[in-house]
């Protein structure tokens, strides 16, 4: 029982280990992170000044398509999987996940989907230019066949992929806890996924059913989403964010897992309320089932429809306080320090509330007839996902990267990553409300002159923002290479758990035999 | 630790007030840099106050929950020796938090149901456009008048290219804009002939998505005349961010003339239909049609844009005699699906005769010799018998 992991490549390509599958996973979401990145990063320099200056309009669409693609489905959801596959064993108890053949192929899917995705930059017509949401008609009969169906092959790749490895997440939650782990013992992270893990296995089937509507119509002569043969458009759209909204808690679950874990730790005291915090997660999932079409409020729903649904996302506000009021209450009267990951959780739970804020502004429809498309929603969704999913996600890397590997990084550079970072995104997205408030679209290649100063300041904050991750990127390979070794099973003073009750670096398994929970 | 926890709450302070400021920033026709349009319509200033009233929510919510943060932060720093307390879970502060919250919700959605009640009201309107998006442009039909066009941009290319000084109005400027009458109820009638499009005017505080095969209602009713600028806000290909929309609000009398003179226009242009005009002057006004409507997607030089739009230099179809069946069928049915408009029912006669003309003699297209061939020239009364003949 008690071998080390194979030899070269192929530990990598056969590994069932979940330690393994994890930094495999966590490794290739940074690459896509990158990847997307430098699409964001060719987005504002064009968008550093009106006019057309670096690329022509149909790349520029291909760049925020892709952009958004590769951030949302190859560098976000992939991280917090491999996030998952390190620490939910660990976490409950778990010698290691549920099904670890699966787990293998549910990693080795993704680089296929991907690389076929990219290879689209390199045909004829070009990559997915109708954007992340890609909707119909202009993604299926308006699109280049080759690059759609390549699309739609690729999508369909990373969804078994997800769906796989949900199925795996919530087979091991469910199964392989240690004795004594009753569900409400479970720390929040694993409670987090245990629900998106859920949400991903309802959620993932239905945007496979659209992609497959796109393509019978593309290739089966049907009229899903062609009003000329008698179909419609906007089905795609409400099957998009049956999916789609779904979706974003999918992404933004798991980070409120990880900042649960990391505010008491560095608080020195437990968190505030767990149970309402399992409910308020458990909430905002049923919710996101009846809000989808807060997306759609301009496409002449009726207005039953719409108030049914802004009702609805609304509601979305109370859970999500709950949730930010508990975290502040935890510190309250703590005994607070502020490492790196107790920075990124601090700037994520302001950010986030920002984001919050503008959303709820933009569930009031009749506001949001004037907010819809402009760069105010552009804003609050990348306070929500940016300040929201990838700083948690940095929080995370930095809070157990001492356990994964048995040495710590260099706390100066990475408060140095950590100020860029904050800085950079501000500057980023703050001025995108203004310019969205002013009447900027998003999507647009080129614009008008008021938008001009505004734009400029965003590019130059995309800029720092950017390299600031290239930094991080130092700090991890400075870590694992080089980093002050620490052994200490317990890294922070305060955390809990059973994860900081194995050696550091964590063996390469753990708890052969089960620990007892009391 | 402590100047970091400082750091952090300017930080935090700063960019809520930032959002602050613009509001005091607008012109007096309550347009800024920094915030939603006031607009100059009833619809536009409640939709307005409603956003304003929402942010300031925020704003007093934002205080005191990051005025609890940064207490917390400042008040417990390890650093100065506190020492955790070890308590949690309270029902009863639990219990405010969420209830609190969905009282303020409630006072949040009284007023967004009246407005959107309001937004949706458009019976009894005095005048009826439709509104019609296009790759990539926008026209306007008014419906019962016979009176229609196309509203192209109207920035010259070499400003996007950087090649000249950008003008006041750059993307936001188009050649026919839209003109309406000040103190009547307007409905639009807005829908897309090829993929989805969105008509956004802030100062209407109309955004209608535009949807082929679909036709939504939407309503403004304009009370200072002026020039209303907007955009198409939906994803919708190459040239989404040039099809700017520029609305003209007038006295009723100055709209009255307006619509007069255009009638007089359609009916000038009908009468075009059945003279015979020389190669020359085909080729000029094609020319010009062709710049205007086709050359986005074909180019200037008739080239195309390789795995997209076809080059047209050189096409068989343009340039032999059996063709030209094809050719007309093309500029006058189009292939939507295909990305390429139908040309028939938005250009009179006169001009797609003109633009064939142009097409099958323009790059070299042409026989060669100066005598034009039978089949190079297309007058407006073949163009029209072929409409006809369908
Ligand atoms: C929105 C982009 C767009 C615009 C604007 C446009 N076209 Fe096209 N055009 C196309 C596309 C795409 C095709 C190919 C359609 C197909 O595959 O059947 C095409 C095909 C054609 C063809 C057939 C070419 C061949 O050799 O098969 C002709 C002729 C033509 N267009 C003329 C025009 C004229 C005249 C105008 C202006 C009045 C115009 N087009 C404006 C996109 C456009
Ligand atoms: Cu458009």
């Amino acid at each position: 029982m008690a071998h080390g992991p194979a030899k070269g490549i192929r530990r990598w390509l056969y590994t069932t280990n979940h330690k393994d599958i994890g930094s495999l996973y966590l490794w290739f979401s940074f690459a896509m992170f990158i990847l997307g990145g430098a699409f964001a990063m060719i987005i504002r320099a064009e968008l550093f000044q009106p006019g057309m200056q670096l690329v022509d309009p149909e790349f520029f669409n291909q760049m925020t398509t892709m952009h958004g693609l590769v951030m949302v489905f190859g560098a976000i959801m992939p991280a917090f999987v491999g996030l998952a596959n390190w620490m939910i064993p660990m976490m409950i108890g778990a010698p290691d996940m549920a099904l670890p053949r699966m787990n293998n192929l549910s990693f080795w899917l993704l680089p296929p989907a991907f690389l076929m995705l990219a290879a689209t930059l390199f045909t004829e017509g070009g990559a997915p230019q109708a954007g992340w949401t890609f909707y119909a008609p202009l993604s299926t009969t308006y699109a280049n066949p080759l690059t759609a169906t390549i699309f739609i092959f690729a999508v369909h790749t990373m969804g078994a992929s997800s769906i796989m490895g949900s199925i795996n997440i919530i087979a091991t939650i469910l199964n392989m806890r240690a004795p004594g782990m009753s569900y409400m013992k479970m720390p929040l992270f694993v409670w987090t996924w245990l629900i998106t893990a859920f949400l991903l296995v309802a959620v993932m089937p239905v945007l496979a059913g659209a992609v497959t509507m796109m393509l019978m119509d593309i290739h089966g002569g049907t009229s899903f989403f062609d009003a000329a043969g008698g179909g419609d458009p906007v089905l795609f759209q409400h099957v998009f964010w049956f999916f789609g909204h779904p979706e974003v808690y999918i992404i933004i679950l798991p980070a409120f897992g990880v900042i649960s874990q990391i505010i008491p730790t560095f608080s020195r005291k437990p968190l505030f309320g767990y149970s309402s915090m399992v409910y308020a997660t458990a909430s905002i999932a049923l919710l996101s089932f009846i809000v989808w079409a807060h997306h759609m409020f301009t496409v002449g729903m009726p207005l039953a429809g719409e108030l049914f649904f802004m009702y609805a996302t609304m509601l979305i506000a109370v859970p999500t306080g709950v949730k930010v009021f508990n975290w502040i209450a935890t510190m309250f009267k703590g005994s607070i320090s502020f490492e790196t990951p107790m920075l990124f959780s601090l700037a994520f739970l302001v950010l986030f509330t920002i984001g919050g804020f503008t959303g709820v502004m933009l569930s009031i429809a009749p506001a949001d007839f004037q907010y819809h498309d402009s760069y105010f929603v552009v804003a609050h969704f990348h306070y929500v996902m940016v300040a929201g999913a990838v700083f948690s996600m940095s929080a995370a890397v930095y809070y157990w990267l001492p356990k994964w590997t048995g040495r710590m990084y260099s706390e100066p550079l990475a408060q140095v990553h950590f100020w860029t970072s904050f800085v950079g995104f501000n500057l980023t997205f703050f001025p995108q409300h203004f310019v969205g408030l002013a009447g900027m679209p998003r999507r647009y290649s080129d614009y008008a002159l008021q938008f001009a100063d505004y734009n400029m300041v965003s590019s130059c904050g995309a800029f720092l923002y950017g390299v600031s991750q290239i930094l991080f990127l130092v700090i991890v390979i400075l870590t694992v290479k080089g980093g002050k070794k620490t052994t200490k099973e317990k890294t922070w003073e305060g955390a809990e758990g059973l994860e900081w009750t194995v050696p550091s670096p964590a063996p390469y398994h753990t708890f052969s035999t089960p620990p007892t929970v009391k | 630790m402590f100047a970091r926890a400082k750091q952090l709450s300017v930080l935090l302070l700063g960019s809520a007030c930032l959002w602050g400021v613009p509001a005091l920033a607008a012109d007096s026709a309550g347009r800024s840099a920094e915030n939603m349009p006031i607009g100059v319509t009833p619809v536009s200033q409640t939709v307005y106050d409603i956003h304003m009233l929402m942010f300031w929510i925020c704003v007093v919510i934002g205080v005191l929950t990051f005025g609890a943060l940064i207490f917390s932060l400042i008040a417990y720093r390890k650093s100065k020796g506190a020492v955790a307390a070890n308590f949690h879970e309270s029902t009863k502060v639990e219990i405010a938090w969420t209830v609190i919250p969905f009282i303020i919700l409630i006072g949040m959605a009284w007023p967004a149901t009246t407005a959107l009640i309001e937004v949706y009201d458009s019976d009894e309107a005095e005048l009826d456009i439709k509104v019609t998006g296009s790759q990539w442009k926008w026209s306007y039909d008014y419906i019962g008048e016979g009176v229609s066009f196309i509203s192209n941009l109207s920035t010259p290319k070499d400003q996007i290219a950087n090649l000249a000084a950008k003008g006041e109005n750059y993307l936001q400027e188009v050649d026919e804009p839209l003109v309406v009458p000040v103190g009547k109820k307007i409905r639009f009638l807005v829908t897309a002939s090829d993929v989805i499009h969105s008509w956004w005017v802030p100062d209407l505080a109309v955004k209608r998505d535009a949807i082929p095969g679909f036709t939504h209602e939407s309503w403004a009713l304009i009370e200072q005349p002026g020039t209303y600028r907007g955009f198409c806000a939906e994803l919708c290909g190459k040239d989404h961010a040039f099809m700017p929309i520029v609305v003209e609000a007038v006295p009723e009398a100055e709209y009255n003339d307006w619509l007069a003179q255009k009638k007089k226009e359609a009916a000038e242009i009908r009468a075009l239909t059945s003279k015979v005009f020389t190669l020359d002057e085909l080729m000029t006004k094609g020319k010009e049609v062709y710049t205007k409507h086709c050359s986005t997607c074909h180019m200037e030089n008739g080239e195309g844009v390789q795995g997209a739009f076809p080059a047209l230099k050189g096409s068989a179809m343009a340039t032999t005699a059996e063709g030209l069946a094809g050719h007309l069928d093309i500029v006058v049915n189009g292939n939507t699906s295909k990305g390429m408009p139908a040309w028939g029912t938005s250009l009179p006669d006169v001009e797609l005769a003109a633009v064939i003309t142009y097409e099958r003699n323009a790059w070299g297209n042409g026989s060669g010799d100066d005598e034009p061939d039978e089949d190079d020239i297309v007058q407006p009364i073949d163009v029209y018998n072929f409409k006809k003949g369908e």
